[in-house]
């Protein structure tokens, strides 16, 4: 057994699942590469790289957790939240990319499945969900924490809940099975993954508090949530 | 003395960038060692529900499983692995963001 194995190989979802994500996962990059090009502050440049690097660092580092099982952070809130779902989605799929080509994890065929599930989930539905509790919340600046926590946790929930649903459907496996075990068990692993982002957020709140507005600093980026 | 309109060394100017890269670095040197071996959430279900043999390998290998080939010692082989693919993926994200703020300059002037 490879300990690092971390993203779904060829294999688990049949071709058209895995077709139809590329297609989705295209659509979503197509679109995050244009906006993206048109909101990007010159400071954002670097720190997409360092984001990448990190999170493609951190996703090495698997946790435990309870069960003898492991968990490792996916990365896309905590993009999102720094850079807005656009450059945000561009880092995932870098990284998720990389470690395809390079390091074998994941498959080819299964890659557009991966950068949806552990990228665009995270960048785009877990970076909305964080718009809409911090502003209920009362303000990004007074409740960063908690509305990141939650959707970084729920991020990964998401995630488990539609690989379950890519699995069934690739009729890898029944709905009720893959659902139970994927989500039974990404309920805990969503509990490190909201520990790490918040953390990171934290930090750089604490170090260097301007980069949390670099998102925001042209004004161009005025990404909604949907109401 | 400098003030903040004077241009200042790229060296300083982003200081954080490269502090963030140690701080990443320092993650692959110290953590990625200490990661758990257990099998990870979807492996872990692949494995209980009976699928993980249809796993197909990749039709190629370059640095599979966080490794180095030739480089046994475990430690060692993680790491520089590790640092490999962190510069690999910082080069390309960060070449992929100055492309694309470049080309949306270049079609609004």
């Amino acid at each position: 057994m490879p300990i690092f194995l971390l993203h779904a190989p060829d294999g688990f979802f049949s071709t058209p699942v895995a077709i139809t994500f590329w297609v989705l996962t295209a659509a979503a990059l197509a679109l995050s590469l244009r906006r993206a090009g048109a909101t990007l502050d010159e400071r954002a440049v670097p720190l997409m790289g360092v984001m990448a690097a990190f999170i493609f660092a951190a996703q090495m580092f698997n946790f435990q957790i309870p069960g003898g099982t492991s968990g490792h952070l996916l990365g896309g809130v905590l993009a999102a939240i720094l850079l807005g779902p656009y450059a945000g989605t561009v880092v995932m799929a870098c990284v998720i990319s990389v470690q395809a080509l390079i390091f074998q994890d994941g498959g080819l065929l299964a890659l557009g499945a991966n950068i949806f599930n552990m990228g665009i989930v995270g960048t785009f539905g877990g970076y909305w969900l964080y718009r809409t509790l911090a502003a209920v919340l009362g303000g990004e600046q007074r409740s960063r924490l908690p509305a990141a926590a939650i959707a970084a946790w729920s991020a990964v929930v998401a995630a488990s809940a539609l690989t379950a649903v890519q699995l069934a459907v690739s009729d890898t496996t029944s709905l009720s099975v893959a659902l139970g075990a994927m989500v039974g068990w990404h309920i805990f692993i969503g509990v490190g993954e909201a520990v790490i982002t918040v953390g990171a957020l934290a930090f750089i709140a604490a170090s260097r508090a301007d980069l949390l507005r670099l998102r925001d600093s042209r004004p161009a980026t005025t990404w909604e949530p949907a109401r | 003395m400098t003030s903040d309109s004077a241009p200042q060394s790229p060296l300083r100017r982003y200081r954080w960038a490269i502090i963030g890269l140690v701080i990443t670095a320092f993650v692959v040197i110290i953590f990625a060692p200490l990661a758990s071996s257990d099998p990870d959430g979807l492996d872990r279900v692949s494995e209980d529900k009976g699928f993980s043999g249809q796993g197909k390998d990749a039709p190629y290998e370059f640095l599979p499983g966080y490794s180095i080939p030739g480089i046994d010692n475990e430690r060692a082989t993680v790491i520089l692995a590790g640092l490999a693919g962190v510069a690999v993926v910082f080069a390309l994200t960060t070449a992929f963001g100055a492309y694309l703020r470049q080309s949306r300059r270049g079609s609004q002037t």
